[in-house]
Order: structure tokens, then sequence, then C-alpha cells
């Protein structure tokens, strides 16, 4: 039996996909000109699915403070900040996250995939249980791959399901440790975060939430669904991302408690992994201070949600259940997704695709992520097209409604 | 979801309960009447939209084998059934299951060490 033997059904799957003309998954940015615009097969493109959703990528503040500290302090770090130090900047850094979250610690990691990784699979062992939500983030999954703590599912985004698995563990010995999302990034849909911590309460949980995708988009000052929700203090540790909102890459953990500083020695993808190198860590700390200074992004970011989803929804898109920054569109089949994303392409607008097993409950998706910098023009120039591709593939009826001049409206 | 068949709707109006009125499920006296053969006549129910071919679902069906059903339905599958059972099979656990038999079994086993 050969290496690749076993993947022979995805590698089908694959050809399919390669053999419609186009591979979602090896699309190439021959140049990016902005955060929603780019150049791909020769052509300029309007970028719906990017999860920039702030823009920041192009803020002329974030590149100069990456610039400068480059000059000033190089290119790498070469090294894990347990081999060969940290940088300054890198403890800046963490001290501004845990300010900025009003909790004592923070650790900075090279990526949110990381992050997740190593926290989740730390904090718990054996003996300990594990309980997550089913449509959690790869990351999640593999951590508890790695944990030695049992670790059982519950159902998307219900609390009553999670509270009759904390139930069943009775007076079971062990920590209990619930893992859930800001924004999951499939549907672009929110936890019941009060109803949750409601239950870890009563059952005397400890609770991680991840705000990957809700970093900025959530809360009066866009600390995520922890601060939309009021429930900041109940979280015991919150991780997060630099690659999304703050347009750069890594990843965090703030926490309150005491003895979070021993996780530095104990958590392998923070110790076995060169840190962030310095130009990332400048352009997140400036990335931070403009979130910070400019709410009025928050405000555009769901202005052009509600623009997009409103928009797709009027035209009989099947969408994720509620307005968020991620606006996934149902589509019936895995076929289907890639023939109305790569005539989306041909239009000149990429998103994403995702079908199974990426997805939740095997549904097959167009996955948008809005921009606050996308205009309302370039908004609605996509749902027309998405519009018409609808229609021409019989996804959405396809009654245009007709105006005769001097006609009733 | 399918009509209950007959023979299921004590066990359908248990797992209803204990979805939406958590707090009391506890108190419920729950069919103890969960025989091995109720059981995989459970799991049968949920695989049988995965049936491959003529070839009837039984004990021994590999599910990850034998079936259409890939590793995310099979996981959301066990979920449905740790409700249905009131009990929880742990992911690793899982990962040791392969026919419907051993499936049944380890629910059989979970619930009577509660």
């Amino acid at each position: 039996m050969g290496l690749f033997d076993r993947h022979a059904g995805l590698l089908e799957a694959y050809r399919d996909v390669r053999t419609t003309g186009a591979d979602p998954f090896q699309i190439r940015m021959e140049r990016v000109l902005s955060p929603t615009e780019a150049i791909i097969n020769g052509r300029k493109m309007l970028l719906v699915g990017t999860n920039n959703y702030f823009g920041l990528t192009f803020d002329p503040s974030c590149m100069e403070a990456a610039i400068e500290a480059i000059r000033a302090e190089g290119t790498g770090t070469t090294g894990s900040r347990i081999a060969n130090g940290s940088y300054t900047e890198h403890v800046l850094l963490e001290q501004e996250i845990a300010e900025f979250y009003g909790k004592k610690h923070c650790m900075v990691f090279t990526t949110g995939y990381q992050a997740n990784l190593g926290v989740i699979s730390t904090l718990v062992g054996q003996g300990d249980h594990l309980l997550i939500d089913a449509d959690s983030h790869a990351s999640i999954y593999d951590a508890c791959k790695m944990t030695q703590a049992e670790v059982v599912r519950f159902k998307h985004n219900d609390p009553s399901s999670l509270a009759s698995r904390l139930r069943r563990l009775g007076d079971k010995p062990g920590n209990r440790l619930v893992i859930l999302e800001g924004i999951y990034s499939m549907l672009g849909d929110s936890a019941p975060l009060r109803e949750f911590i409601d239950v870890c309460k009563k059952y005397n949980a400890y609770v991680l939430v991840d705000e990957a995708h809700s970093l900025g988009a959530l809360g009066e000052t866009g600390r995520g669904l922890c601060e939309a929700t009021g429930v900041l203090d109940d979280c015991h540790f919150i991780v997060g991302t630099f690659s999304k909102t703050l347009g750069a890459i890594g990843g965090y953990c703030v926490s309150d408690d005491p003895d979070f500083d021993i996780l530095r020695v104990t958590v392998r993808s923070y110790m076995f992994t060169a840190s962030l190198p310095p130009s990332i860590v400048a352009s997140v700390r400036q990335a931070l201070r403009v979130v910070k200074a400019k709410p009025e992004l928050r405000k555009q970011l769901w202005d052009n949600v509600a623009t997009l989803y409103d928009g797709l929804a009027a035209q009989g898109f099947k969408l994720g259940p509620e307005h968020g920054p991620v606006v996934g569109v149902h589509l019936p089949d895995r076929m289907t997704a890639i023939g109305f994303w790569r005539a989306m392409l041909d239009a000149g607008i990429y998103v994403n695709v995702a079908v199974p097993p990426a997805t939740p409950n095997g549904v097959s998706l167009l996955r948008c992520s809005v921009c606050a910098v996308h205009t309302p023009e370039q908004l609605q120039h996509m749902i027309e097209v998405m519009t018409g591709i609808g229609r021409q593939l019989g996804v959405i009826s396809g009654t245009p409604k007709l105006r005769v001049v001097g006609g009733s409206r | 979801m399918p009509a209950p068949r007959t023979g299921e709707s004590l066990l359908r109006t248990a797992h209803q309960l204990i979805v939406e009125h958590d707090d009391i499920a506890s108190t419920l006296e729950l069919p103890r009447l969960a025989s091995r053969v109720d059981v995989i006549r459970e799991i049968c129910r949920h695989l049988a939209p995965y049936q491959a071919g003529e070839r009837p679902i039984g004990g021994a069906t590999v599910i990850a084998k034998d079936l259409t059903i890939d590793s995310l339905a099979i996981m959301d599958m066990v979920m449905e059934l740790e409700d249905s059972f009131d009990v929880s099979i742990p992911m690793n656990l899982v990962a040791e299951i392969h026919t419907v038999d051993q499936l049944a079994d380890t629910i059989l086993d979970l619930r009577a060490k509660r």
C-alpha cells in the first residue's frame, strides 16, 4: 500500500474540483492592490474572502511601523523566546493586549492556530474533561487529539446540550474546560455566550472563548463577543488572532489566572517554534491602536455586512442564521458550490468556497468575508453578480422583477 | 426527522425532555429497557441513510468502511445517540469503535457505569 493510498477518496474529490477549470485551493494572487482588490489570472478582482475585516493590511501607519521595525531590529528573531529570549516589543505587545482586555496576563504565539492548539491541549490533562462545540475550528479539534483529557462534543450553539454533558459527568473528578467561539468561521454566527456562561457557572467549568473572527468586530471597544455580552470577567481564557482584523499574523491568549505564566514552559507550540518577527509585532501594536482610535471602522463593517447580507437575502439566497462579518451562502451540493465559485471568479469576484468535510453538517458554502473598506458600490455589484449566477444555476428563483414603464410599482 | 415508529415513542419522548428541560432530566425515570437490541435498532436507524448497496446494516457492519458515512457525520450521530441513551462517549473511545456491535456495547457499558 502506497503512502498516499489512504487519501484516495479525497484525491478523487479534489480531481472533481480541479477538472472544472480552476482550483479554489491554489488560487494565486499575482498582485494584491489593496484590502479589497488583487490581480488574479491577469485580471483585477474584487476580494470578498480575505478575513480582512478592518482593511488594516494597507493601513499606512501599520505599514510604516513594520518597515521601521525591520530597519531597527532586522527581519526575524531566528528562534523561540524560550531559547533565544524575547524582544522588548514582544513583552510590550503582551502588556498592551492584556491591558486592552483588562486581564492580568497575556501570551503571544506565532499563529492563532498554535495559540489554540497549545493552550487548549495543555490546560487540561489526564483525568480532566474538555467539552467543545461541534462546529469548532480545526485548531481546537487538533488540540483535542493532543490532550490526555476526555473530549466530548456538544451541539453547536446549544447551551442545553452542553448542560446535559456536564450533568452526566456528575461528581467525577477532574477539571471541566468548555471551548466556545465568538463568531464561527463558516456561517458567521455567534455563540449565545451568556447562556453558556450560566451553564458553566452552574457546573463549575472553566471557559475559553476564541475571538478570532470577533476581535474588533464585536463589543463597544472591539474586544469581541465577551465584551458584547458583558461576560469578560466570566471568561477564564480568551484566545484570538492577529491575522484577521489586525491584518498580520500571530495569536494570543489572555487570562487573570495567577499561575498563567507556567504555560510559557509547558505549551510546546510556544516553546518550540520561532517567535514573531519584529515587523509583525510592530504592525500589530499599531493596528491595535487603530482599532482603539477608530471605532467608526466597526460601524462601517456592520453597515457593509447589512448591505451584503440583506441584499443577498432579498434575492432569495439561503444564508447563515444572522448578520456577521462572515456571510455564508448555502448551496445545494459540492459541485454547485464549485461551479458558483468559478463563475464568480470569471465575473471578477473572489470569495471562498467551503465544502465537506471542512464544513458543519456536510453543507456546501460560498464563504464571503466583509471588509470595513468595501464600498457600497462594490457590494451592490457583488449582489447583482451573485443574483445573476444564482438564477443561472437555479439556486434562486429565476423570475426577475420586471417593471413596466408607467405601470404601478 | 422521520416519524417515530411504534415502540420508539417512549425513547423519543425522554430524549426530547432531556434536551428541553435538562434541569429535570436527572429526576426522570429514563427507559431502563434499553436492551442491546434497542440500542442496535437505534444505531441502525441513524445509519440507514448511509447504506451502500443491498447489504443490510447489522451488528457486524463496519461503520466507516461498509457505509457512505463520513467521519463528521459519525461524530454527529454519536452526539444524537448520547442524548437518546443519556451517556457521553468521549472522542477517544469513538476512535476505537469500528462496528455497530462495538458502538452498542460501548453505550451499554457507559450506561451500566452511571
